[in-house]
C-alpha cells in the first residue's frame, strides 16, 4: 500500500518536473511546479515527516507558488523565444544535471546504504523539531532569519517607487513615502 | 482492522459527511436569503414548498438544467479545472474536523471525523491555502478582464490575510501544546475556552476568516458594482454552482475551526440517558457553528464593502502586527507559567 503510493507520487513528481521543462507557456510550467511540490509533500508524509509535509504545502504550494502564478497572470506572460543563453543552457544542462545526480547518488548511497527507509512510520514529533531548531541549531536558525529579513528589506527598496503621485492610502500615513522622496531628491 | 474494512468504513463515512455537508450548504443559502430579507424588511423566498423550504432543491435543479457555457477564448483545460479544484479543496479541509468525542458502540471506537491527524490544524491551513488556485485560475482562464481583476484581488487578499489567520491560531496552539484538533478541544475541557484568554487572537482570526472566504465586508473579488461578478463572471450552470459550494464549505470550515480552537468544540453540559449523552456534544458543536454562520450572514446584512487599499492596509498594518504581538505575549506567558 505505502510502496504503491510512493511509486505513484514519486512518478507524479517526476512527470511534473519534466512537464515544467517542456511546457512553453509560463503558467503551465508554474502549475507543474505546484504539482511537484504537492507530490513531494505526499512523499514526506509517507516518510513520516508530517510537519514538513504540511509546511511544504502551506509555504511552497500555498504561498510562494501562488505569488508566481499571480505575477505571471499580472504580466500576462507569453511564451518567450529562446535567447542565446537559453540555447546554450539546453546543450550544457543535461550533462551538468547528470553529473550532479551521480554526485548526489554516490554521496547519499555511501552514507546511508545500510539504512532502509521505513515508510509510514512517524519519524519525529513537532516538539523534536522545535528542540533541534532552538537549542542545537539556534545560531544558524537566527542567522538565516536575519538573511531573510535583509532579502525582504532589499525587495522593498527595489520595489518602492519614490516619485509616485500621492495615493489615498499613502496620505493616511505619509512618513515612509515622504522620507523616501526626500532622500531621492537629495541624491538628484 | 484490515485494509478492506478500513477502506469501507472510510468510504461510508466520507459519503455520509458529503451528504450532510451538501444539504447543509444548500440550507445555509436558504437561511442567508431569509435572514438578509428580514434585515431588509422583505420576506425572502416563500413560493417553493412551505416557507420556501424546498427552494434549495429548485435552485439545484435550475443549476443542472442551465446551459453550460465555455467562452471561446478561454483556456479550456484550466477553465474546467478551476471549479473542480475549488470545491475539492474546500471539501477536503472538512475531513479532519471532529464534530464530537469518539463514539463507543459495542466495543468499537468510531471517531466522529473522517481522520484524526496529529497536526490536524496544519492540515486545515495547508489545504485551505491551496484554495486560492481555484479562484486565481478561474479568473485567468476565463480570458475576461472582469474575471482577471476579480481573481487578482482574490489572490492578493487571500495570501495577505492567510498570514494573520495562521498567526492568530498560534496563541491557542501554544496554550494547548498540540496541533491535533482533538487535543485542542480536550485542553479546553471544563469551560476553560481559549476565547477568554485569547480574545484578541479570536477577533483577528474571525476578521481574517471573513477575508479568506471572500465574504462582506471583504468581498472585493466579487464586487458586483465594478466587476460584473468577479472571478466567476464567465461561469454558468454547475461550474458556477461549484464555486458557490466552495464558498459556503469554506465558511463552514472557518466556523468549525473557530468553534474548536476558541469555543471549546463540543464541550458543554452533558446529562440524561445514554442516547442523549451521545447526541448532546454534537448538538453543542452544531449550535456553536450555527452561531458563527449566523454571524457571517448578519455581517453581510449590516456592513458595507471595504475599499481595496483600506483592505490591504488593514491586513498588513493592523492585523499582522497585532497577531505577532499576541504570539509574543502568549509565548512569554506560557514560558513563565511553566
Amino acid at each position: 500500500m505505502q510502496l504503491a503510493l510512493f511509486i505513484l507520487f514519486g512518478g507524479l513528481a517526476l512527470a511534473g518536473a519534466i512537464n515544467l521543462l517542456v511546457q512553453k507557456a509560463p503558467i503551465h510550467s508554474a502549475l507543474s511546479l505546484v504539482l511537484v511540490m504537492g507530490s513531494l509533500a505526499v512523499l514526506f508524509l509517507l516518510l513520516g515527516a508530517e510537519f514538513i509535509a504540511f509546511i511544504q504545502i502551506l509555504v511552497y504550494a500555498g504561498a510562494i507558488m501562488v505569488l508566481f502564478v499571480f505575477v505571471i497572470m499580472l504580466l500576462n506572460a507569453q511564451p518567450s523565444e529562446p535567447s542565446r543563453a537559453s540555447r546554450a543552457a539546453r546543450w550544457l544542462g543535461p550533462p551538468v544535471a547528470g553529473l550532479l545526480a551521480i554526485l548526489l547518488a554516490v554521496r547519499v548511497a555511501g552514507r546511508y546504504h545500510r539504512v532502509p527507509a521505513n515508510l509510514g512510520q512517524p519519524m519525529f514529533q513537532i516538539g523534536d523539531i522545535g528542540q533541534a531548531l532552538f537549542h542545537q541549531y539556534l545560531l544558524p536558525f537566527e542567522v538565516t532569519s536575519v538573511l531573510f529579513l535583509v532579502g525582504v528589506a532589499g525587495a522593498v527598496m527595489l520595489a518602492a517607487r519614490p516619485e509616485e503621485a500621492p495615493q489615498p492610502a499613502r496620505q493616511e500615513c505619509p512618513e515612509p513615502a515622504d522620507s523616501m522622496t526626500r532622500e531621492k531628491g537629495a541624491g538628484a | 482492522m484490515t485494509i478492506g474494512t478500513f477502506v469501507v468504513v472510510a468510504i461510508v463515512k466520507a459519503l455520509i459527511a458529503l451528504f450532510i455537508l451538501t444539504t447543509l450548504i444548500a440550507y445555509i443559502q436558504l437561511a442567508e436569503r431569509k435572514i438578509v430579507a428580514r434585515m431588509q424588511s422583505r420576506v425572502g423566498p416563500t413560493r417553493v414548498g412551505p416557507f420556501g423550504l424546498l427552494q434549495p432543491l429548485a435552485d439545484a435543479v435550475k443549476f443542472i438544467l442551465k446551459e453550460d457555457i465555455t467562452p471561446t477564448a478561454s483556456e479550456k483545460g484550466l477553465y474546467l479545472l478551476a471549479p473542480i479544484l475549488s470545491v475539492t479543496l474546500a471539501l477536503l479541509a472538512i475531513a479532519v474536523i471532529p464534530v464530537g468525542p469518539p463514539l463507543q458502540i459495542h466495543g468499537w471506537t468510531i471517531p466522529l471525523q473522517l481522520t484524526d491527524l496529529n497536526i490536524g490544524l496544519l492540515y486545515v491551513l495547508g489545504v485551505t491555502s491551496l484554495g486560492v488556485y481555484g479562484i486565481v485560475l478561474a479568473g485567468w482562464s476565463s480570458n475576461s478582464k472582469y474575471s482577471l481583476l476579480g481573481s487578482l484581488r482574490a489572490g492578493s487578499q487571500m495570501v495577505s490575510y492567510e498570514l494573520s489567520l495562521g498567526l492568530a491560531l498560534i496563541g491557542p496552539i501554544l496554550l494547548a501544546g498540540t496541533l491535533s484538533l482533538h487535543g485542542i478541544v480536550e485542553a479546553q475541557a471544563g469551560g476553560h475556552w481559549f476565547l477568554w484568554t485569547q480574545w484578541l487572537a479570536f477577533f483577528i482570526y474571525l476578521t481574517a476568516g471573513f477575508a479568506e472566504t471572500n465574504r462582506i465586508p471583504f468581498d472585493l473579488p466579487e464586487a458586483e458594482g465594478e466587476l460584473g461578478a468577479g472571478y466567476h463572471t464567465e461561469y454558468s450552470a454547475m461550474k458556477f454552482a461549484m464555486f458557490f459550494l466552495a464558498e459556503y464549505a469554506n465558511m463552514i470550515t472557518v466556523s468549525a475551526v473557530a468553534t474548536i480552537v476558541f469555543l471549546g468544540g463540543w464541550s458543554g453540559p452533558v446529562f440524561g440517558p445514554a442516547p442523549l449523552r451521545i447526541l448532546l456534544p454534537i448538538f453543542w458543536f452544531a449550535l456553536k457553528v450555527a452561531a458563527f454562520l449566523f454571524l457571517f450572514i448578519w455581517v453581510r446584512g449590516t456592513l458595507p464593502r471595504f475599499r481595496y487599499d483600506q483592505l490591504m492596509a488593514f491586513g498588513w498594518k493592523v492585523l499582522v502586527p497585532l497577531a505577532l504581538a499576541n504570539v509574543l505575549v502568549t509565548s512569554f506567558a506560557v514560558a513563565v507559567l511553566h
